[in-house]
């Protein structure tokens, strides 16, 4: 299998996209990049579902965004809105992320081992076949999932801390659906949300991706799958009909 | 979208410029190149005792013989000097940068009460307000803004920020979105000890304006950042809040929030939104604040713009990005993202 290393230390995020792209053109499967720091757009608009991108350092905003395809593994913290708007393949964080994690995705998956910023799940969407899904391992922040419109965010609150503690979740949302390890205290739901224990239908569907995302990141998932969870969506199909204000 | 880098170092001890310009031009894409500024703390140890007046001529055969016999009508001149700068191919030169180490003279003054600093900051507001082709941008002890309409790395340039040696510094590049760029508007805003950067647009300008403007402050750079260090300097010197009780006038928690508090903290907050409504700031904002003593870091309340703050042995950063911090400092620690609303706060120990 073709691979290939590029040292990424001072090289601006252009020439390094556009080394990125011609090795892809030239059939690489595998691409680490070493001594990442603050390049914005790594892996952006790539096509190729046998690509995977390694990432070692810390990338910046709009990791994989339009992505359609390839598997990004970065081995640090990502900053804002890593999987914006991706159409499919993978983000897979060893770390944590900024704000407005998965912002307007479509499709694929993202996972953050630790904790993200606010408003994970931002504009989230499904479309046709498509359901984009994001797990976050630690916490998340406030207003996650504002405004989503379809696909899927689990939060599992893992390493002692509290998967959900400030207000918002779900703010604004008319599709799609969040679960979250353990209860959720009603004053952290937004407008026009619902919250209800999960069902037996609903646990097994989320059972393959948190095996999934216990997997990538070489965590126990048995505690993840007996645990109790909490789902919350829109209180209606239509919950916002009424202009923006809840009917 | 603007870029904003702080760090303080808790035993003042000083780090040259060439570290915070690669930080903070690693954050190139969130300016337009229209504006950048650098503020050191500790540069001038020779003139610790003087207010360092940065000041902007137009034109110097004109405008500085009458800054100066203002500033001796009110005190000492102890000594000026043209700010050294170097040509830059990407920066086009339309201020002449000045220093002066100014005291006012209390001799002249016998009865006077008023203390040294609000007669500064009437010579400040007076030189802004009447544009006679000066304008102070910088009148604090012992600190000094670098700013300039260009890019971070052209600015930093310009000033040769390398040469100096702070053990606080603030670095902003602009993204100016609703006023034209131009030297002035550039940050860090300053008056006095206090110096800002600020990321995002304060909605609240013309309440908070109006209020800041009812104290003798001037609003002058044509953009809101300057009235947060108007207001900084209102609640925390004149009225001797802390730091922490200043960020919750400026970015108070919601009604419905306080009325889940206990008894006590209800009380507190209810008299600190109370008694500083006009001060609320709407809008999306990540702010850093300094003065010689402390660095302070706080966002919106509803966190529209991004912070960090990280840790490595006495120094504390807070940044747009994780990475710009890293830059500086590889091995940073305990990176964290402050709660919206909530202040992560520096302090010099020594």
């Amino acid at each position: 299998m073709k691979t290939l290393t590029i040292d990424a230390k001072d090289i601006h995020y252009t020439p390094l996209n556009q080394q990125i792209r011609a090795a892809i053109a030239d059939g690489a499967k595998e691409i680490t990049l070493n001594n990442v720091l603050g390049q914005r757009f790594i892996g952006d608009g790539l096509r190729g579902d046998d690509v995977t991108i390694t990432v070692n350092g810390v990338p910046g905003g709009d990791l994989g965004m339009f992505m359609s395809g390839p598997t990004l593994i970065v081995h640090g913290n990502a900053d804002h809105a890593p999987g914006n708007t991706m159409d499919k393949g993978r983000v897979i964080i060893h770390g944590s992320a900024g704000d407005a994690v998965a912002h307007s995705m479509r499709g694929g998956r993202v996972y953050v081992r630790d904790n993200i910023g606010y408003r994970g799940g931002i504009h989230m969407k499904k479309y046709l076949e498509k359901r984009p899904i994001l797990v976050v391992g630690g916490s998340a922040r406030a207003f996650l999932g504002e405004s989503m419109a379809g696909g899927l965010v689990i939060v599992l609150g893992l390493g002692g801390v509290p998967p959900i503690a400030e207000q918002g979740v779900g703010s604004g949302i008319h599709g799609g659906e969040i679960f979250v390890r353990g209860p959720v205290d009603n004053l952290c739901l937004g407008n026009g949300t619902k919250q209800a224990p999960v069902t037996e239908e609903e646990r097994a569907m989320i059972r393959p991706i948190i095996e999934d995302f216990a997997q990538s990141f070489g965590i126990d998932s048995t505690p993840l799958l007996a645990a109790e969870y909490t789902r919350i969506a829109a209180v209606s199909a239509r919950p916002f009909a009424n202009k923006y204000t809840l009917e | 979208m603007c870029g904003i880098i702080g760090v303080i170092d808790r035993r003042r001890q000083c780090m040259d410029g060439t570290k915070i310009k690669e930080a903070l031009a690693s954050m190139d894409e969130r300016g337009s190149g229209e504006g950048a500024g650098y503020v050191a703390y500790g540069i001038y140890p020779d003139y610790k005792d003087y207010y360092a007046l940065h000041v902007f001529f137009d034109n110097i055969r004109e405008n500085k013989a009458p800054l100066d016999n203002l500033l001796e009508k009110w005190g000492t001149i102890i000594h000026d000097e043209q700010i050294k700068t170097y040509e830059q191919p990407g920066l086009r030169k339309v201020h002449t940068p000045w220093r002066y180490f100014f005291r006012p003279d209390r001799g002249m003054m016998p009865k006077s009460t008023t203390p040294d600093e609000d007669i500064v900051t009437h010579i400040v507001m007076k030189v802004n307000s009447e544009r006679n082709g000066a304008l102070i941008f910088s009148s604090g002890k012992n600190l000094g803004v670098f700013k300039a309409a260009g890019w971070p790395e052209d600015v930093a340039n310009f000033y040769r920020i390398q040469d100096y040696q702070g053990y606080l510094w603030l670095a902003h590049n602009r993204y100016p979105t609703n006023t034209a760029g131009w030297w002035g508007g550039a940050h860090p805003f300053n008056l006095l000890n206090w110096s800002v950067v600020h990321n995002g647009e304060i909605t609240s300008y013309g309440t908070n304006r109006r209020y800041i403007e009812s104290y003798g402050y001037k609003c002058t750079m044509y953009t809101d950042t300057e009235v947060v260090a108007y207001l900084v300097d209102l609640l925390v010197r004149k009225h001797g809040l802390s730091e922490k009780m200043a960020v919750r006038a400026l970015a108070p928690p919601f009604w419905d929030e306080i009325d889940r508090m206990p008894a006590k903290e209800q009380e507190l907050n209810r008299a600190i939104r109370l008694t500083y409504g006009p001060a609320l700031m709407n809008g999306p904002f990540a702010i850093c604040v300094a003065n010689e003593n402390s660095l302070v870091g706080f966002t919106d309340r509803i966190k529209l713009r991004p912070l960090v703050s990280g840790e490595s042995g006495d120094r504390l950063f807070i940044s747009s990005e994780e990475a710009a911090i890293r830059r500086i400092d590889p091995d940073v620690e305990n990176i964290t993202m402050p709660k919206a609303g909530e202040p992560v706060i520096g302090r010099v120990i020594a």
